[in-house]
């Protein structure tokens, strides 16, 4: 430290109050702001009352002095650039940075409460619990994708929870985003990371991959789940073995673990990127949606690989090459997620025929996409509703194989497509709700051009593209272009 | 970035550089920067040489700096009253043809400019900060830590390659280099010293025609680089119809 800090001390109008912690690389104080610097300066930007978290502060200053690393200010700076560019809930609301000389800092929301660490005293955690994290923190990494940023050190000790419940991602010292320089990367020759946490591509100083954030939650779910870390804390050469040697599967370690759960786990922790989840927002979908996880091998597995099979990655790993160029928007575009909104109505099957053949256009060109077929089962306002026909089969499921039915013909292998039946008042509130929470990229709704049928669905369709969060195709057909004429 | 650079009014800066006499896209860049209400202009050199009305751009440039513009000599420039012997042919045919399409007080006003301009630690210059009279090349990690190894500037901008780029030095003298992104925000942070090369606005050689330039903010310490589109096909036509070099004219139709 080039300044010894104290409670009282006043940098660049914030006081220091209280220190709150110190890690391997900084400290970080809770501080109060001074008065607001003159009003009629127009160079100076003010700063905004938080639309969300709280409105207390902290400053955090990296620890320099003390070595000769030169990692830690080169962690600092990475920080200072890209913490500005960063907003939304999943991260801490950036205020203001401070040059080297005299003293580093940056100063931030303080995010309340305790990380992830605070839960490790008690694992193996309950699966339902652990399922939940995932989900929360698998949605807050997709959100950082979006932001064109690679997290590269997740661990329970950079996570944190907002009281609404979001996951905040903090610590952005190890961070890559794509359009600003990778200060790591150009000047030293190392992998950086938690060893445990590490994708097998980080250790191979491969920095941008998007999916090595998945690899990382991968292990913090097995640890979750197991009380134990999949590949031990390595030191040295040994953080390579995780190229060639798997893990016990949880199942063997802790049987309450479902299979499913054992599946996502393990599909996180592949080696090879391409076999993991394309996106964060494709793996909490499956997180939340476990009847519809395509089991493999991988959930019955109750061993690790043989000595043969290990071996042969062992040989494949020794000539592993880097990826060169990050590619966080082309990875995440090519793996969207698209939602059909299905309408079901006897009379509309040239519609959703219609719908089905630009999903398989859309399907030949993204890949790795995965499709959500959603029906939306109109609930009225007033009458209790009757959800049984008069055989008694209930309509909600009758609903759902009507659905499957129409996704077959996508022929689309399991994993790639998922059915849900939504119960709702407002149909197209209901489709929003949905693409919001499940971080769709693109909607496929179908509409009549006919004003006999527009009263109900046109309005589902306009509403649902006037206030969706991405993009919307509304789909018709030839019998619509006729009756136009 | 923060309170203490919050204090100084928040300015922004057009940088546009190697204009080459090329009427159309120095119009769109200075229309683009306009359109942000840009504070102030600094014109990194190499006005004339290359394009079909020298004249006119020169006349602008002279215009801009009553405004209060900064413009610096650029290599193509200094070549109008001197020697143009270390030119290959096609710039030489160029400087020649540019000569006669220049007056008296164009060429005066031209002789006249400064090779460097500094204010506090930003230094701007044309090819580079250590001999800038040599008109030597920022085109690599090497010749960045040349650069930075004799001069102190925090922050320099230059032009004379034509393709943008960003170099930068830690507190440790490590360099790196770095493609920049165009309509992007980068902070040129204060731990470290950069050399940022903006791309050029008449004659843009990375495969890309349209013109470059880049707007530096004083508050953020950040800097942004643009592409703008321009009629760069009336450009190329105005070269041929000059009886110019028509490796000239293709230049600007493919930006390489």
């Amino acid at each position: 430290m080039r300044l010894r800090l104290e409670p009282g001390m006043e940098i660049d109008g914030f006081t220091l109050r209280e220190h709150l912690s110190t890690g391997g690389m900084a400290q970080i104080w809770s501080v109060e702001r001074n008065d607001d610097p003159s009003p009629d300066n127009d160079g100076v930007e003010s700063i905004p009352k938080a639309d969300f978290g709280s409105d207390a502060l902290v400053m955090k200053f990296p620890m320099l002095i003390d070595s000769d690393d030169p990692i830690p200010i080169v962690c600092f700076e990475t920080e200072q650039m890209i913490m500005p560019r960063l907003s939304g809930p999943h991260v801490p609301r950036f205020i203001a940075a401070g040059p080297l000389d005299p003293q580093p800092y940056i100063v931030m929301e303080h995010v309340q409460g305790e990380s992830l660490k605070a839960r490790l005293s008690d694992v193996p955690l309950p699966w339902a619990e652990v399922v939940e994290i995932g989900a929360k923190v698998a949605r807050a990494l997709h959100d950082l994708h979006l932001q064109k940023v690679i997290h590269l050190d997740v661990k329970p000790s950079n996570i944190m929870f907002r009281e609404t419940g979001e996951a905040v991602l903090i610590d952005y010292g190890f961070a890559r985003h794509e359009q600003l320089p990778d200060l790591l990367a150009e000047e030293f020759r190392e992998p950086f990371g938690t060893t445990p946490y590490m994708a097998p591509e980080q250790v191979l100083e491969d920095r941008a991959d998007p999916r090595s954030d998945l690899f990382a939650l991968g292990v913090m779910l097995y640890f979750f789940v197991t009380g134990e870390r999949p590949f031990g804390t390595p030191r040295g050469g040994q953080i390579r073995r995780r190229l060639w040697r798997d893990p016990v599967p949880p199942r063997a370690k802790n049987p309450d673990c479902p299979p499913w759960l054992q599946e996502i786990i393990l599909r996180c922790l592949e080696v090879n990127p391409n076999d993991r989840y394309a996106t964060a927002a494709q793996l909490a979908l499956d997180l939340e949606n476990p009847a519809q996880v395509k089991l493999t091998e991988r959930a019955e597995r109750l061993e690790r690989d043989s000595g043969m099979k290990t071996f042969r990655r062992w040989l494949k790993a020794r000539k592993q090459q880097p990826l060169e160029t990050p590619n966080i928007v082309g990875q995440l575009s090519r793996a969207p997620i698209i939602l059909a909104a299905i309408d079901l109505t006897p009379g509309t099957e040239d519609l959703a025929e219609a719908q089905r053949t630009l999903i398989a256009r859309i399907l030949a060109m993204e890949t790795q996409a995965r499709v959500a077929c959603v029906n939306v089962l109109k609930l009225s306002r007033i009458a209790v509703d009757v959800l049984e026909d008069e055989e008694g089969r209930s309509l909600h499921v009758q609903r759902l194989i009507q659905l499957r039915h129409w996704g077959s013909g996508l022929e689309l292998p399991k994993e790639q497509i998922t059915y849900s039946v939504l119960e709702a008042v407002d149909p197209a509130g209901a489709l929003i709700d949905y693409a919001r929470h499940n971080n769709v990229d693109h909607i496929v709704i179908g509409a009549r051009a006919s004003s006999a049928f527009r009263r109900y669905l046109g309005s589902v369709s306009s509403q649902v593209v006037a206030e969706a969060p991405c993009s919307v195709t509304v789909v018709r057909t030839p019998r619509d272009r006729r009756q136009g004429e | 970035m923060g309170l203490r650079s919050a204090f100084i009014a928040r300015m922004l800066i057009a940088l546009l550089t190697d204009i080459h006499g090329n009427r159309e896209a120095f119009s769109a860049c200075l229309a683009h920067a306009r359109s942000l209400n840009v504070d102030r202009f600094v014109l990194l050199g190499d006005y004339v040489g290359y394009g079909a009305d020298p004249a006119w751009v020169v006349d602008t440039v002279r215009t801009m700096v009553n405004e209060g513009a900064v413009a610096l000599l650029g290599n193509h420039d200094a070549a109008i009253d001197g020697s143009d012997e270390e030119m290959n042919s096609i710039a030489q045919e160029a400087i020649r043809w540019t000569r006669g399409q220049l007056g008296m007080e164009q060429r005066a006003f031209l002789a006249d400019l400064p090779l460097v301009h500094e204010e506090g630690s930003v230094l701007y210059a044309h090819a580079n900060g250590f001999a800038p009279r040599g008109w030597h090349y920022i085109t690599d990690v090497m010749e960045a830590s040349r650069h930075f190894g004799r001069v102190d500037a925090h922050i320099t901008f230059c032009g004379h390659v034509h393709v943008p780029m960003l170099y930068h030095m830690s507190n440790t003298a490590k360099v790196g280099s770095f493609s920049p992104v165009s309509d992007n925000d980068i902070p040129l942070l204060s731990t470290r010293s950069w050399i940022a090369v903006i791309g050029a606005v008449g004659q843009p050689r990375d495969g890309v025609p349209a013109a470059n330039y880049a707007v530096f903010d004083t508050a953020r310490q950040s800097l942004r680089y643009f592409r703008v589109p321009y009629d760069n096909m009336t450009a190329a036509r105005k070269v041929r119809e000059a009886g110019l070099p028509e490796r000239l004219a293709q230049r600007l139709e493919e930006g390489r």
